[in-house]
């Protein structure tokens, strides 16, 4: 409890907030490298994910692909990719896109296969376009699924940037890996706790959006919990 | 594929490490997480309450388990100790609610008809309702299996030894073959160990193979579902 507390010491001390290693400029970081990989992955996984929902065609690949890259040990992976493109926030950057990927995709098509076949049917016999079935239909109905996936690979992400100063790249994993050079346990507890917290957050922010996100037509009593668990459920 | 030759036995050692860490971990999860689970199915009202409060294990990244958990068990830093009681957190994670998901999932007539015939609770917990469910556990121990293999990896880089100091070693001494073989190593290693899961299985419950189908498919939503465990460092 004693280590807790110096931990906490750590975190409370004001000289560790400022500067280029302060703990503003870290958070600042560790979140500025998530929400960029999360953007990436979402604009490569999205458009994929909707195509494989729509038409129903390469549904398998993507399964088969989501499975070996979750297989990858993540360490093994970053190690691997840094020794190829050098160390700093590329190889990161790259690993962590990759990693995000499965779970969006997987959301986005998840959410258009969700949707009742016979409101599709419905829709086209009214004379929607295919686009404006994917637009008004699949699209705002999948969207639940689909903030689920985001969800995911969020948390993943903000967890497994720790590991992008392990390459040099940065974040919050700076507290952790300089405190164990230093034997400094305090700071790499304080750099942990830090994680920990910001990871909560995501759920939380993530959990919000999905909540909001249910047309105001389709709510019912379901949690955003089970929404989640479904998402995933492909 | 020279370096993998003259290293042959640090390869050997590192994946005797490893498994000394993931098989304790692994085992331990299911001799933990399903009389758990079986609990926490009884208490009607504040269920939900608990498995959200388990489940939120999972949002704990690894790398930060990892290093708080010294400060709650007063090990050291580098004690294989903390990743064991880590990883076996996380498969308690996932298996306390599938087990509350497949006893929930056997037929309610069955249990009455069990009843109905003269099974005490605990007979009936033992030779019907455990036995109907084991084909869902096994499908959510091989899922624990896997992600668990992966995840000892992540010990590495605070000096715990697994096969994820071929990765920190190779990465220092720029050494792509080293990297190459701990990949390929840890990924053998969990479809062994997730091979003797379902050996296990096929042996403990030889019925099984009639209700294969919805097995596969439980395994197939299980296995997606445990994708923020079995990346998430």
């Amino acid at each position: 409890m004693r280590l807790i507390g110096d931990a906490i010491e750590w975190l409370t001390d004001s000289s560790h907030y400022g500067g280029p290693n302060g703990i503003v400029h870290r958070v600042v970081e560790h979140l500025w490298i998530s929400v960029v990989v999360v953007v990436i992955a979402a604009a490569i996984a999205i458009p994929i994910g909707f195509v494989i929902g729509h038409t129903g065609h390469g549904r398998g690949l993507a399964v088969t692909l989501a499975g070996a890259v979750r297989a990858l040990p993540t360490l093994g992976f970053l190690s691997i990719i840094a020794l190829s493109l050098g160390f700093g926030l590329s190889a990161p950057l790259f690993a962590l896109v990759v990693w995000a990927i499965p779970s969006i995709l997987t959301g986005a098509y998840a959410g258009f296969e969700a949707v009742d076949r016979i409101t599709i049917d419905s829709a086209r016999a009214l004379g929607m376009t295919e686009m404006q079935i994917v637009g008004k239909i699949e699209i705002p109905l999948g969207l639940v699924l689909l903030i689920g996936g985001l969800r995911s690979a969020a948390l993943q992400v903000v967890a497994t940037a720790t590991l992008a100063d392990y390459v040099g790249g940065g974040g919050l994993g700076r507290f952790i890996f300089s405190g164990l050079k230093t034997n400094d346990y305090p700071q790499m507890l304080a750099g942990a706790l830090l994680v920990i917290a910001l990871a909560l957050v995501s759920e939380a922010v993530f959990g919000l959006a999905q909540r909001l996100a249910v047309p105001i037509g389709v709510r019912t009593t379901q949690s955003p919990a089970e929404l989640t668990a479904s998402s995933v459920s492909n | 594929m020279n370096w993998v030759r003259d290293n042959a036995d640090l390869i050997v050692e590192r994946t005797l490490q490893h498994a000394t860490i993931a098989v304790p971990a692994i085992v331990l999860c299911l001799v933990i997480a399903v009389p758990l689970g079986c609990g926490v199915r009884r208490l009607r009202g504040s269920r939900g309450v608990i498995l959200a409060a388990v489940g939120l294990l999972y949002a704990i990244p690894s790398l930060p388990l990892f290093i708080a958990l010294p400060a709650l068990l007063g090990t050291g830093l580098r004690d294989p100790i903390n990743v064991v009681v880590a990883l076996t957190l996380y498969g308690i994670a996932l298996m306390v609610r599938v087990t509350v998901d497949a006893l929930d999932g056997i037929d309610h007539d069955v249990v009455m008809a069990a009843t109905a015939v003269g099974f005490s609770p605990w007979a009936r917990f033992w030779r019907v309702q455990l036995p109907l469910a084991g084909p869902v556990l096994v499908s959510g121990m091989r899922v624990v299996a896997v992600s668990t293999v992966s995840l000892t990896t992540v010990g590495a880089v605070l000096g715990v030894k697994s096969l994820g100091l071929l990765f920190t070693d190779g990465i220092q001494r720029n050494i792509p073959e080293e990297i190459i073989s701990g990949i390929v190593m840890t990924m053998a290693l969990a479809i062994a160990i997730d091979m003797c899961v379902v050996l296990a299985g096929r042996l403990l419950l030889p019925w099984a193979t009639t209700t294969r189908r919805t097995t596969k498919a439980a395994g197939r939503r299980l296995r997606t579902e445990a994708s923020s465990l079995a990346g998430a460092p």
